[in-house]
């Protein structure tokens, strides 16, 4: 591709993933000299139904929202999913449940609820939707790594995004554990990449970044076991973002 | 797919389909017929996240890092109004230390929303294009000053909060990870070595003054107040229709939260059918509160005692641009010279049910959350600024349409949308 067109495209979520790539300042204006924005709504006032790459952010929770969803998909070469509630679900997935129950517009909108305009179905992934090429995983993504991973994609090379857990990084910071702190910290099953910014300021990692790949559930008992926690201490943390992966993952172990 | 604008020259019909430069999704769709207005409507059709919902069964202790999410922009402020409202919910009292550097911490974040949207958003169209990126090449030097603004106030939050967005060092009862006084030292510095870079935006933006549409609209101005003080952090809900104070507990019979039909975010009203809330707000109410820099800059702009165009909402967030700077610097010299002590928080939940106000960027921010003894959340409310706004910016549609219907269709469009970038909404923030 010579300077690919790249559209951003937002559906349920907070925008902060965008931020992180206004926050690149000066890094942002290389990046514009290997691409060329042809969409991005909440920067620029111009759009357009040509382009390469369609970045995909936010959660997809509408029929009219999957349906728009499938169109970039149609026109995309390639499509990436930007941050936890494109990749993941992320917060998103919290409010799932709501909706199974037929709860969620009541509990938000109370009397008006039944009206047709603020109906909503359950939150989901892009990769539930259409095929996804690339994640770009955290909540929010760390703009680096947004950089260095379209780079990588435009060089024609895999991006490196890391497989391991955040433990890795934690310890390569010399952090003292979590769990020293009697807290309960998701690092030991949560994929690496944010370089443990959180544990790192004396907060334990809550699992925006999803999990690892093949997470090493019986260590990370193990780690539990050694501070008299368990599984279920665990388990509203990591349904914060991670989901309930967690359980077949469990299962496994 | 993508932004959709039809505008029918025949029947007249304005309608765009997610305006741009603005957080989240919103639509302007006018109708004119004969030279007068059919129909008028600001509609917001944000997918709804249902964060109320969302928190419900969760613990006290990862409430802040849930409803962070509700905005990208204001996640610092977002935070910390919940963390407020635990406290309050919980009878946590905090150290004046830890008090100060939230309120430190939320300057940061003022400062990068505000230069985010008169650097990023609101100047090309001062200038006359469509985004911030031709300006890097015709005006080098303004683009530079906002790159070097927008920075420090992002490394300024990163120092504090541990990251850009989302925060991680805010906890009920206590402040995480503690600056270092050479940290402090270092901010100190170059908040104060930011001045000249101030001193240059606000020239450039005065210079473009004139572009900013001629047009006033009196409605009532809500905003935090407190004695003697430009407040972004505590005090009671002040107006300007009434010359008495509300306490923040008692948040929902001043905002009279309501569903429209062209909205999926919850309008507000008070005294009037509409009200508005943010920076004109707050300045409209403390403006004679500003530290010296600030005072001068809205002097020099010609704000006046009281503003009603809404448009010049962007100068008065330039003004606080000086505010917050100034008052930091002040902030930083009593933490050096009280010196930073390490605090211990040790706390158990307890059941209540507690308020969080605070000023977020784009106005009156409310959070209210009830826990049972463990600490589980059993209800929350929160009633985000632009929700109060939604309702102002459909009133001020209203009245400035017929100022403007004789002129050319883009230009009308043109100018709805900057009138709906003046607010600088946080529509997904404000739908949740």
């Amino acid at each position: 591709m010579s300077k690919p067109k790249v559209a951003i495209f937002d559906f349920a979520c907070c925008e902060g993933c965008q931020l992180q790539i206004v926050n690149l300042e000066e890094e942002l204006l290389d990046l514009l000299t290997v691409v060329t924005p042809v969409e991005w709504r909440e920067a620029m006032s111009e759009s357009s139904a040509d382009y390469d790459i369609a970045i995909i952010e936010g959660s997809i929770t509408r029929p009219q929202d999957e349906e728009r969803l499938k169109a970039i998909r149609a026109k995309a070469k390639v499509l990436i999913a930007m941050g936890a509630c494109a990749a993941i679900t992320g917060v998103n997935r919290l409010m799932n449940k709501f909706i199974e129950a037929g709860k969620a517009t009541t509990y938000v909108y109370g009397p008006a609820a039944n009206q047709p305009h603020l109906q909503s179905g359950k939150a989901r992934a892009a990769h539930e939707i259409v095929k996804v090429d690339y994640k770009i995983h955290g909540c929010p993504i760390d703009n680096r790594e947004f950089s260095a991973i379209l780079r990588s994609l435009l060089a024609g090379k895999a991006p490196f995004i890391p497989t391991y857990p955040v433990c890795v990084e934690c310890k390569q910071k010399g952090n003292i554990c979590r769990y020293e702190y009697d807290e309960v910290c998701l690092g030991p099953v949560i994929r690496a990449g944010c370089g443990a910014r959180c544990p790192s300021s004396g907060l334990w990692c809550f699992g925006c970044r999803g999990y690892a790949e093949e997470p090493n559930v019986k260590a990370a008992l193990d780690v539990m076991d050694l501070y008299g926690k368990t599984m279920n201490d665990l388990r509203s943390r990591l349904d914060l973002f991670a989901g309930p992966e967690a359980e077949s993952h469990d299962q496994k172990s | 797919m993508t932004k959709k604008v039809e505008i029918n020259q025949a029947q007249r019909v304005i309608n765009v389909h997610h305006v741009t430069r603005l957080e989240g999704h919103g639509n302007i769709l006018l109708r004119m017929e004969g030279g007068r207005v059919q129909q008028i409507e600001w509609q917001v059709p944000e997918a709804p996240r249902f964060f109320e919902a969302m928190v419900r069964g969760q613990s006290w202790e990862d409430i802040q890092t849930i409803v962070s999410r509700i905005c990208g922009i204001c996640s610092v402020t977002h935070s910390l109004a919940a963390i407020k409202a635990i406290e309050d919910a919980m009878q946590i009292k905090v150290s004046e230390q830890t008090d100060r550097l939230r309120l430190l911490t939320h300057y940061a974040e003022h400062l990068e929303s505000h230069v985010l949207h008169v650097g990023y958003l609101v100047a090309p169209d001062l200038l006359g294009v469509k985004s911030v990126v031709p300006l890097a090449s015709s005006s080098p030097d303004l683009v530079k000053t906002v790159i070097r603004l927008h920075r420090l106030a992002n490394k300024w939050m990163e120092l504090l909060a541990g990251r850009m967005t989302h925060p991680v060092t805010f906890r009920p009862g206590g402040f995480l990870r503690l600056p270092s006084a050479d940290d402090l030292k270092k901010l100190h510095e170059q908040l104060r070595d930011c001045i000249p870079d101030l001193d240059r935006l606000a020239q450039a933006v005065a210079g473009l003054k004139d572009k900013l549409p001629d047009f006033t609209r009196e409605t009532e101005y809500v905003a935090l107040k407190q004695k003697d003080d430009y407040t972004f952090y505590h005090g009671a809900i002040g107006s300007s229709d009434i010359p008495e104070t509300l306490p923040v507990q008692q948040f929902e019979s001043a905002v009279n939260e309501y569903v429209s039909p062209q909205s999926t975010a919850k309008w507000a009203k008070w005294h009037r059918a509409s009200y508005a809330v943010g920076s004109l707000a707050r300045y409209n109410l403390n403006g004679k509160y500003l530290r010296p820099r600030a005072g001068k800059l809205a002097a020099g702009l010609g704000l006046g005692g009281k503003n009603c165009n809404p448009f010049y909402n962007s100068l008065a967030q330039l003004v606080e641009c000086f505010q917050v700077v100034e008052h930091a610097l002040e902030i930083i010299d009593e933490l050096l010279e009280k010196g930073i002590k390490t605090e211990k928080i040790m706390l158990k939940p307890r059941a209540g049910e507690g308020v969080g106000a605070i000023e977020a960027p784009r106005g009156i921010l409310f959070h209210r959350y009830e826990f049972d003894r463990n600490g589980k959340c059993l209800k929350a409310n929160l009633c985000i600024p632009t929700n109060q706004n939604h309702a102002n910016i459909q009133k001020d549609f209203e009245a400035f349409v017929p100022q403007i219907i004789k002129r050319p269709a883009g230009e009308i469009q043109h100018l709805l949308e900057m009138l709906v970038r003046a607010y600088d909404p946080c529509i997904s923030c404000s739908t949740h």
